[in-house]
């Protein structure tokens, strides 16, 4: 898919050079990091091969609830703010429980979400249907730009903790006598990352520099890559994806695990809202709803994430948000009508799936050989 | 010598069936056990009843001499009973490491500790010469008899006294079958107790000291396999009168 995304890119830029520009793709970056924060959120709960639908209006919802704190209420920006994450959470967490001791299926209880949150949000939103945000640290979140200093420092720190974190791991295999990898593999991977950070800081400080929402949403991805990779918690989440029952057996308490992705989900979606909110200065009925939970979810399998459970990262949010984004982004730029941006951002995900469907067959002959149980 | 575990008359009902009728068995330390019958015959409630799943009715079950209450599975891993399953458990998404260690992951601090975990992996799998093409490949690519030793190698994380071994040479080749075979024998050379349920006569020949035969939910015979022969094993399985 980093083809895939290089060349749209090629083509887009051959299009209209404006595409490659370092304004036009710091634009890009603002766009994507909504949706890509909600995908993120939803990473783990396609992991565990359940589903979220209500990712997007309770993206709306929670901006909603922050937005009238804040503006009507006349809390400040940052209790406002959190009281927006909380809801995402307390969203999550409902979910989530019904799930669990219901025994009621994913899609069934967060499509009864998607409505009901829905309602919710243009109950609160009142008469006027809009709350305007005044400038404040809310609106700042997307508004905000570091200049080259910080920039080329996060970005040195950046590579230079992923260079750490692979010579630690490599030098402490070496002290345990397991064997070494060739060293080729973690320095190409390094220098992937220097590439992408370098790139990415030289396009941020050629325009008005590293958005502060952008930060904060590699940073999100950063977090839950680590969380599921390097964590017991992670590796029960995957656990539960591949083989629910076999996690069960093993002791893993695979209901808390469920409810704690969920109530996650709904949080990430929380913050992908108020990221959305702060880049539009309002909340309004549309908030979250149309194609943003869509997005997210096709963002998340574009990217590589398993609709089927089990496999997938979190990089995957951001690898796909970029594609999504990008085809949209190029297509207002060439000035083409939603229709073609749709029908093209649903081939992209056809294409996507399709890989995985495939990619699920390839390496797992007799996945599905289970021998009844005889007595 | 105490045997390792001791059934006397264990009975188990579901409604009006009786699954197991006042069935006596026992197994010593160092000892593989085939457990075999048609179908129906009690197999699977006789290792659900020693792993803790099902409760029993009537008799009582003896480990190491004590009278237990074998009554939930963790009561059955604190003794120190493992079972396989037919099923095997395993997350194939996950890579051998990972299936060894889950649920009971080695972490410091936040984090796993992967080395740890892989160097521990690495010994109990060379311990059991289990053969694999690497503890960092993910299940989904090994074959059938790699997946049954690693759900094996990974009921010998808690250093089991037993291990139950449901089926674990149906749905296997040849090669396959013998790999598992001589992974019941390393397990029995470490003087565990090893319950081995078999459909095919000539694996519990191979493998196996002595054969207790359920019909119906009784025992109704057992044999020494130095001195048994398959005919008379079979007779048994059926009800068939010896000609």
């Amino acid at each position: 898919m980093v083809v895939g995304l290089a060349l749209i890119w090629v083509a887009f830029s051959a299009a209209n050079d404006r595409f490659l520009s370092a304004a036009n793709l710091t634009n890009l970056m603002l766009q994507i990091a909504a949706v890509g924060t909600i995908a993120a959120g939803l990473v783990p709960v396609l992991l565990l091969g359940e589903i979220d639908l209500s990712a997007g209006v309770a993206s709306g919802l929670c901006a909603a609830v922050m937005a009238i704190l804040h503006v009507k209420l006349g809390w400040g920006p940052f209790p406002a703010l959190l009281a927006g994450m909380v809801a995402g959470t307390a969203i999550g967490t409902f979910h989530g429980l019904w799930i669990t001791r219901l025994r009621v299926p994913s899609f069934v209880v967060t499509l009864a979400g998607l409505l009901a949150w829905q309602g919710a949000l243009l109950h609160v939103l009142g008469s006027t249907g809009t709350v305007n945000l005044p400038d404040s640290p809310i609106t700042g979140l997307t508004g905000t730009f570091f200049g080259p200093a910080v920039t080329w420092t996060l970005a040195s720190l950046a590579v230079l903790a992923h260079g750490a974190a692979l010579w630690l791991e490599r030098r402490a295999r070496g002290a345990a006598g397991l064997p070494l990898p060739p060293w080729r593999a973690p320095a190409a991977r390094l220098l992937v990352t220097a590439a992408a950070v370098v790139a990415a800081a030289g396009v941020f400080t050629q325009d008005r520099g590293l958005p502060l929402a952008v930060l904060i949403f590699v940073g999100l991805v950063a977090a839950v890559d680590l969380v599921l990779r390097r964590t017991r918690f992670g590796r029960h989440v995957l656990a539960v994806g591949g083989n629910a029952e076999a996690a069960r057996r093993a002791g893993i308490r695979v209901e808390r695990v469920r409810v704690v992705v969920f109530a996650a989900g709904s949080t990430f979606a929380a913050a992908g809202g108020i990221l959305a909110a702060s880049r539009l200065l309002a909340v309004n009925q549309s908030s979250g709803s149309g194609d943003v939970l869509l997005n997210a979810i096709a963002a998340a399998v574009i990217g590589g994430t398993s609709l089927f459970g089990g496999r997938g990262s979190a990089w995957s949010a951001l690898l796909g948000a970029l594609v999504i984004g990008s085809i949209s982004n190029g297509m207002d730029l060439l000035a083409l009508s939603s229709s073609v941006k749709l029908m093209v951002t649903g081939a992209v995900l056809l294409v996507a799936a399709s890989i995985d469907a495939l990619g699920l067959r390839g390496p797992r002959p007799g996945g599905a050989v289970r021998p009844a149980q005889r007595g | 010598m105490t045997p390792l575990l001791e059934l006397r008359g264990v009975s188990r009902r579901f409604g009006a069936v009786e699954a197991l009728t006042g069935v006596d068995f026992e197994i010593s330390p160092g000892e593989v056990m085939a457990l075999v019958g048609d179908n129906g015959a009690g197999k699977s409630t006789l290792v659900k009843v020693v792993s803790g799943i099902l409760p029993i009715h009537g008799g009582q079950i003896r480990f190491e001499g004590r009278e237990v209450a074998l009554d939930g599975p963790q009561a059955a891993a604190a003794l120190g009973i493992a079972t396989v399953y037919q099923d095997l458990a395993l997350c194939e998404n996950l890579d051998v490491v990972g299936n060894l260690f889950l649920g009971r992951e080695r972490a410091r601090g936040p984090a796993l500790d992967e080395i740890a975990m892989e160097r521990e992996a690495v010994e109990l799998l060379r311990r059991l010469s289990v053969q694999l093409p690497s503890v960092r490949a993910p299940v989904a690519d090994l074959s059938g008899g790699q997946r049954q030793s690693v759900a094996v190698a990974r009921s010998m994380m808690g250093s089991p006294r037993l291990v139950l071994l449901d089926e674990p040479t149906a749905a296997l080749g040849v090669a396959q079958t013998r790999q598992v075979l001589d992974l019941i024998r390393r397990l029995r050379e470490q003087g565990l107790g090893v319950v081995v349920i078999s459909h095919n006569l000539q694996d519990v020949f191979s493998v196996a000291d002595r054969i207790s035969v359920l019909r119906l939910g009784r025992r109704v015979a057992t044999f020494e396999v130095a001195s048994a022969r398959e005919v008379d094993v079979v007779a048994a399985i059926t009800g068939a009168a010896l000609g």
